[in-house]
């Protein structure tokens, strides 16, 4: 019970290291702003999620494992008001997407 | 052992990352935010040393209500630093050169960190960690050593608040003439951020009871009236960015809070006379009850929570009065 639990907090702990790795990566190389937030929108929910849910199943059955639920529910709400207010403020501040402008038609 | 020598270093290197960030750059905004991420640095440096309470404050002040404060600078200010001619002045260089050469030649004569020859683990630490759990009776030694042993020192500190506090009040709403620019967004202009406008309402009850929840629960873990004031500043200052300055004043009047910061360092003074009368020495708590031990307790309380009006205050205060300062509207409260 013990070491299956272990396994699934491992993989959670894995794959959102990965996904912070991945989103650093996107951070640092997409082509504009708002490609880039997407990168760092993807850092902020899903890959906190995973490593609080990894780290709510290592802490077990306690306090700690409801502060830490507390702190997902956090995360869950202020991350991605915290993109919206980004991309808003940037697109009143007048910068545009970088869109290719694709042809009627010519589109996949 | 090899692992937290490990994030030590890459703590140490981001640290000296963000400093070399911060002189560089010549976007004040940016530089706000880099100061930010400094304090969060040094925070998460505090708590793999193990010093949980000085990185809380750290934290709530390096990364929270420190950048907070300096936007409202940056709306008075100006976003960009002005263009002047930089040069590296050889006597500076050399100047800096050799302190720094100094200083790094006397890490090499310090003892080792958390050895049991430093003079900390000499002094009178070894009375604190031995003898407080019988005087003071609380498990937060960090607290008892703050609010009691050092009970003056603090009381200084929050004196250092209380005049910086009157000092930046004077000099923006006293010399300043008000209404030159503008910084809050009036109500109208916020009123389309209907997403940050719902999840304000949702977290600055939440932010405030954290604060209270901080402010209370100093004696049993790391947190205190330092932290606790301003995290629930910032659960007000929140309020006022969001919704207006002119309904937070409805909140938070001017006077009200010019109130609350004396009356915060008032509390800490009083309970200090109050072993005098007693018959103790001041700031001596012992002698507040008849179990000297709940004497403590007491006046352990009564002195945070006046440390947490000060503070709490004094930080919302500095925001007013920078935003007043720069706020188009012409109905400037003096």
């Amino acid at each position: 019970m013990l070491e299956q639990g272990n396994i699934v907090s491992h993989i959670c702990l894995l794959v959102g290291a990965f996904l912070i790795l991945s989103g650093g990566l996107g951070i640092l190389r997409f082509p504009d702003f708002f490609t880039r937030m997407h990168a760092a929108g993807i850092t902020e929910t899903l890959a906190a999620t995973l490593i609080i849910v990894g780290l709510m199943i290592i802490a077990g059955w306690g306090i700690v494992q409801l502060k830490l639920f507390f702190i997902l529910l956090f995360v869950m709400i202020t991350s991605p008001t915290a993109s919206h207010a980004l991309a808003k403020s940037a697109l009143h501040g007048g910068l545009q997407p970088k869109v290719k402008n694709v042809v009627d038609g010519d589109s996949p | 052992m090899i692992v937290t020598q490990a994030l030590d270093v890459v703590l140490l290197l981001l640290l000296v990352m963000t400093a070399v960030a911060i002189a560089r750059v010549k976007d004040l905004f940016a530089t706000v935010m880099l100061s930010g991420i400094y304090g969060l640095l040094s925070a998460s440096f505090f708590v793999l040393m193990d010093a949980v309470d000085v990185a809380f404050t750290e934290a709530s002040v390096g990364a929270g209500i420190f950048p907070l404060l300096m936007l409202a600078v940056l709306s008075f200010v100006g976003r960009y630093e002005a263009d002047s001619k930089r040069r590296v002045a050889l006597p500076v260089f050399l100047l800096t050169l050799v302190s720094g050469a100094v200083l790094l030649l006397a890490t090499t004569q310090m003892p080792a960190f958390g050895g049991e020859d430093t003079p900390a683990q000499q002094h009178v630490a070894v009375r604190y960690i031995e003898d407080s759990p019988q005087e003071i009776g609380i498990p937060n030694m960090v607290t008892s050593v703050l609010a009691s042993y050092r009970g003056f020192d603090t009381l200084g500190e929050v004196l250092v608040i209380f005049t910086a506090t009157i000092g930046v009040v004077v000099v923006l709403l006293g010399v300043v003439q008000p209404g030159k620019a503008r910084s809050l967004p009036a109500d109208e202009d916020m009123a389309d951020h209907k997403v940050l406008r719902i999840v304000g309402k949702m977290l600055i009850p939440l932010i405030l009871l954290f604060a209270l929840y901080v402010q209370f629960h100093g004696d049993y873990g790391p947190g205190g009236g330092f932290q606790a004031g301003v995290i629930f500043a910032t659960g007000i200052i929140l309020y006022a960015m969001l919704f207006g300055l002119s309904n937070a004043q409805r909140v938070l009047p001017m006077p009200l809070l010019r109130g609350l910061t004396a009356l915060g360092v008032m509390i800490y003074g009083s309970v200090g006379v109050a072993g005098l009368l007693a018959g103790g020495n001041f700031l001596d708590y012992s002698v507040l009850a008849s179990d000297p031990v709940s004497g403590q307790h007491l006046g352990i309380l009564l002195i945070e929570l006046g440390v947490g009006v000060t503070v709490a205050s004094s930080m919302v205060l500095i925001f007013y009065a920078f935003s007043l300062t720069t706020s188009s509207d012409g109905s400037v409260e003096r």
